[in-house]
């Protein structure tokens, strides 16, 4: 079973957000992370830089397969997580802790899940 | 950059790492004209290249000994599915070395080059007659080239008809990577098709998907299964009523030479891959050759420039299209060494020849087909053509065993693995395609060796894990190449 | 029986029954079901035995006719020692297919790697990748790099010096993509950079030079990473590798790509091809590069390894995403190209390429005395120079009267640039294979024509 967490928004291209006022985090669920296998590499997105939500933000290898991480949430980037240059596999160790980039001045879309409705999702997958 | 290796962890050291200071492979003469003032400081390179110090005798040991670490067709059955990895005649490698085409410019006069033009303007003929189309180019130089090419010369096509709404390509899930790829290189948007219960296009999904946006459809007959698209008359009328074209990968042609020709199917586009069906080697990854020949309409719009023949004078000349031609797609002319090779091929086989080899191809898999049956569950099973698709799930769930553990096991056994996890629709995939070159006791020996890596896999699931355990090395740690890449010396 | 199908009859029959069919027509059913069996002979001659073939396949061979070659533009004569056509055309190396299996194919992935190592030392540049189809289609995955790296670009400025069959490349990916090439001017045979910064405009993804030129000419790129830079593109330069022996290499003017062909080290011109492209990037452009690259790693045991790596940027499995659908390359020419350099070492190479250099000066120096328009342009060049003749004719003239002496004076400009303004220049190639002889003999001749 893909660990899911409380308190967090989700979407259907498995990534999770963390809606802090006009702030927000967002990263990989244990879902994508278990389906891409170990993972080698992460390009992360200029800072400063905008995105709408749905635009594709950044890229996620594993040595067999290759994923780009869609935005759920429009904004302005503020933070990207540089750990994950060196140390990509973080993101296997702890998807949850280990967000991708951090976003200011953030456009929500209704469509996003909560954890109930991204595990509801979840089911109809299998 | 690189790490280092304790000298026994290092099977073949590069030749740059046994250079000797001031040795030398290969010696000019002596400059026989006034040296030329230096080159300008502004333009002078200041740095150096490391390369290998090493004497013609290094040289050759060096490249020896990696080639026995290097498994070729010339040394056993290579079972590779889609890849048709047939017998290179010997004859080919003649013809292609024949002085008289090796050290031709591509440039000389066309006075001076009428074999090069007649040996050309011949292939593409036989190849047109081969596929059933009118003209072609022989520009593209690998397969995914020729797919590029093709889809270029619809493009263009499209765009001389103001039709420039026409902006998807429809392709199978089942389809080759490279389908999807070309499409998108030449600014298509990739709408996929499914695949029915037979592994076939699904035509009720075909139909929702054709509309004026569509340019065309890319398939493969047989498909990446093995399988004939028997529906193939009428997904062909079902585009063209649409307004769209069929786009033919010919990777699987090797199944259907002189037995039936993509043009009567319909399609109006074909790109053919001379290192796969017509015998030219594979050269460890290239150089292929990927011809595309198309229906009438099309020829305007093909790469320039294009090859004539002129009946009053006897010659053959280039002849530059600027107005509709797609432009070029290659430096020259085309992969010309390998065009010889084809051309030889088909001399040698002929009409009668390739028909037998498209038969007898069909024959090897359906035979290797039947007898793996009964080991393994064939992926989509019946009549298969040139190749087929066995499924190991059952048995990755049963014992560990991947399909991957039993490719490597193929090796300890002198076969090459076939394709692996391809296509993508089909769980712990092995593809199988044996090539007419194949005998009878190649193919037994291969289908025992598979039944008893299936014992194996049961009995012993982690001697599989551990296989091959005959090669120079044991597998490999892709993911260490990968996260922190080595890829120079 | 056929050529090249061991079946004996028997076997055949054995294997039909196996099967449960009656004849191998039986194994086409379904393609005869669908409508599609062709129901007659193809019209093909019927097969040919080995020396029948041969017999017409030399007779091909021999209708071509081989000069003393000064032609160049792109496909040049150098010399090939012995040993590379003989090691690369080893069976191992020329009838395996990509090496997917690691542990049956280092020797091919080590050649690679080698190979990939010699285009960086060459060009200065961090990663190579194990090929391209050639140095023309090389340019146009140039342009494909750079409009994938930069978002939202859809622009690539040409120089226009560059060989025009790459541009002509570059302008068939752009055709009906809604990406766009510009040309940038040139001046007296090379790049006029007054127009540069308004050509990259806010859409610009790359500047794509080449030096050696189309006309031979040496291209000064100083300041140009910079003013790229500047703008938020890419710089590529396209470079004969003979000549990064003595001009600076890509990396020495600040480029981010190096791409060119490969032929020159070792490949036989075989009218066109197969030839190689090379390209090599940046450190941080590893990612985006096109093609096959080998890594190094280790196997289960701890020993070096090589294994094809990076593969997530490749068609297989990024499929419509995949900046390139490029999939075999040219994996025996490059094996082709490493074998030669191993057997020159540096030193050899930067003889080849100064001979060149030097009998390419004395050729011209000649015709200049001559009276001939030889190299007039500012700007230096390496092995290959243009000559400007009075009209046509006199052209036409002077390479006929060398052909009937044995000797391919040069290529007429319009071949490549298909311009009828270029009918009265000549380019000539000179490589480290001529002799002074043939040299002086090309002067003799000349010396008759220009009276
Ligand atoms: C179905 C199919 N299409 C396209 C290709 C690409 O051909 P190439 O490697 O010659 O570019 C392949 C190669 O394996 C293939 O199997």
């Amino acid at each position: 079973m893909s660990k899911v967490i409380e308190g967090l928004k989700y979407s259907k291209d498995h990534e999770w957000v963390k809606v802090d006022g006009t702030d927000a985090t967002v990263g990989i669920t244990d879902h994508a992370q278990d389906a891409l296998g170990e993972i080698v590499y992460v390009e992360l997105p200029e800072v400063d830089s905008q995105f709408a939500a749905g635009d594709d933000i950044a890229d996620i290898e594993s040595v067999k397969a290759a994923s780009e991480i869609i935005t759920p949430i429009g904004g302005t980037v503020s933070e990207v997580n540089s750990e994950l240059d060196d140390s990509p596999e973080l993101v296997n160790e702890d998807c949850y802790k280990n967000f991708v980039y951090k976003m200011r001045d953030i456009e929500v879309p209704s469509d996003l899940m909560d954890a109930k409705g991204y595990e509801a999702y979840l089911a109809t997958l299998k | 950059m690189m790490d280092e290796f304790a000298p026994d962890m290092i099977i073949e050291p590069l030749l740059v790492e046994k250079a000797v200071a001031g040795r030398r492979g290969y010696l000019f003469p002596a400059l026989d004209v006034p040296a030329a003032p230096a080159l300008d400081s502004r333009y002078a390179r200041t740095g150096s290249a490391r390369l290998p110090e090493a004497s013609e005798l290094d040289t050759v040991r060096h490249f020896s000994r990696l080639s026995t670490m290097a498994y070729g067709v010339d040394y056993g059955f290579y079972p590779l599915g889609s890849c048709t990895m047939k017998y290179n005649p010997k004859v080919n490698e003649e013809a292609a070395s024949l002085d008289g085409f090796a050290s031709v410019h591509p440039l000389q006069d066309e006075d001076t080059v009428q074999g090069s033009l007649a040996l050309m303007y011949r292939t593409i003929e036989d190849l047109s007659e081969l596929v059933g189309m009118k003209w072609g180019t022989l520009q593209g130089c690998a397969g995914a080239h020729g797919e590029y090419t093709g889809l270029k010369t619809i493009r263009t096509y499209f765009l001389h008809r103001n039709e420039m709404n026409r902006n998807k390509i429809l392709i199978p899930v089942s389809a080759h990577g490279t389908n999807p790829a070309s499409a998108s290189m030449n600014g298509f948007e990739v709408v996929q098709v499914a695949s029915d219960e037979r592994g076939l296009v699904d035509i009720e999904d075909l139909k929702s998907k054709l509309d004026e946006t569509v340019a065309g459809i890319m398939l493969t007959n047989p498909n990446t299964l093995g399988l004939f698209e028997k529906d193939i008359r009428k997904i062909a009328s079902l585009v063209h009523e649409a307004g769209g074209l069929l786009y033919y990968d010919g990777a699987n042609f090797n199944a259907l030479m002189g037995m039936a020709r993509p043009g009567d199917m319909g399609f109006d586009v074909v790109h053919l891959n001379l290192h796969k069906t017509f015998s030219t080697p594979h050269g460890g990854g290239g150089p292929g050759s990927g011809p595309v020949l198309v229906k009438e309409e099309l020829v305007p719009y093909l790469p320039q420039p294009d090859i004539v023949f002129h009946k009053s004078t006897g010659r053959y000349a280039f002849k530059w299209n600027p107005k509709t031609s797609c432009g070029k797609v290659s430096g020259f002319w085309g992969n010309f060494l390998v065009i010889v090779r084809a051309y030889t091929y088909i001399l040698c086989m002929g009409s009668d020849g390739l028909k037998a080899a498209s038969q007898h191809a069909v024959l090897n898999a359906n035979y290797m087909q039947a007898a793996l049956r009964k080991v393994f569950p064939v992926a989509y099973d019946g009549l298969c053509k040139h190749e087929f698709v066995l499924t190991l799930e059952a048995m990755k769930e049963e014992t560990g065993v991947s399909a991957l553990d039993l490719a490597k096991g193929l090796v300890d056994m002198g076969i090459h693995p076939p394709t692996m996890y391809f296509p993508m629709i089909v769980h712990e995939a092995l593809m199988f395609e044996p090539t007419e070159s194949e005998s009878k006791d190649t193919l037994d020996h291969a289908c025992e060796a598979m039944k008893s890596l299936k014992e194996t896999a049961y009995s012993d699931p982690e001697a599989l894990h551990n296989a091959p355990c005959t090669a120079v090395i044991t597998r490999v740690d892709e993911v260490r190449a990968a996260k922190s890449p080595v890829v120079r010396y | 029986m056929y050529s090249y199908i061991p079946h004996t009859e028997q076997e055949t029959r054995a294997m039909l029954d196996a099967i449960g069919v009656k004849s191998l027509e039986d194994l086409f059913s379904d393609v005869k079901e669908a409508g599609c069996l062709l129901e007659r002979p193809l019209d093909i001659e019927k097969g040919r035995s080995e020396e029948q073939t041969l017999d017409i396949i030399r007779g091909l061979a021999a209708l071509n006719i081989k000069g003393v070659s000064f032609l160049g533009a792109g496909s040049y004569d150098h010399v090939i020692p012995s040993a590379v056509k003989s090691l690369s055309s080893l069976p191992a190396f020329s009838t395996a297919y990509t090496p997917y299996q690691p542990e049956i194919s280092q020797g091919v992935l080590e050649a690679i790697f080698e190979y990939q190592s010699l285009i960086c030392e060459l060009t200065g540049m961090d990663v190579s990748n194990a090929s391209l189809y050639d140095g023309a289609s090389a340019a146009a995955e140039a342009a494909s790099l750079a409009i994938a790296d930069k978002r939202k670009s859809s622009r690539v400025v040409l120089s226009g010096t560059m060989h025009p069959f790459a541009i002509q490349c570059v302008k068939t990916w752009a055709l009906g993509t809604g990406r766009e090439v510009v040309v940038l001017p040139e001046k007296n045979g090379v790049n006029d950079y007054s127009s540069l910064e308004s050509l990259l405009d806010d859409s610009a993804a790359a500047f794509i030079a080449q030096s050696p030129n189309r006309y031979g000419y040496l291209e000064d790129f100083t300041g140009v990473a910079d003013l790229v830079h500047s703008r938020k593109c890419l710089f590529a330069i396209s470079s004969d590798p003979l000549s990064l022996a003595m001009q600076k290499s890509q990396a020495e003017w600040g480029a981010d790509i190096a791409f060119g062909d490969t032929q020159v080290l070792g490949i036989p011109m075989g009218f066109g091809g197969p030839y190689c492209g090379y390209m090599a990037v940046r450190q941080d452009l590893m990612r985006k590069i096109p093609g096959r690259i080998v890594g190094q790693t280790v196997d289960t045991e701890g020993r070096r390894a090589f294994v094809l790596t990076l593969q997530a940027r490749e068609q297989h499995i990024k499929r419509e995403r995949a900046t390139s659908n490029i999939c075999s390359n040219e994996a025996l020419c490059s094996l082709t190209n490493v074998i030669y350099a191993s057997l020159l070492g540096w030193e050899g190479l930067k003889e080849a390429s100064s001979q060149s250099y030097s009998k390419a000066h004395y050729l011209a120096a000649g015709l200049k005395e001559l009276g001939y328009c030889a190299g007039a342009g500012l700007a230096p060049f390496w092995c290959e120079f243009p000559v400007v003749f009075k009209s046509p004719e006199k052209l036409e003239e002077f390479t006929e009267e060398m052909k009937r002496n044995g000797i391919f004076s040069g290529v007429k400009l319009s071949r490549i640039t298909l311009d009828r303004k270029d009918d009265s220049t000549l380019l000539v190639a000179v490589t480290e294979k001529r002799t002074r002889e043939q040299l002086d003999r090309y002067l003799a001749i000349a010396k008759r024509e220009a009276r």
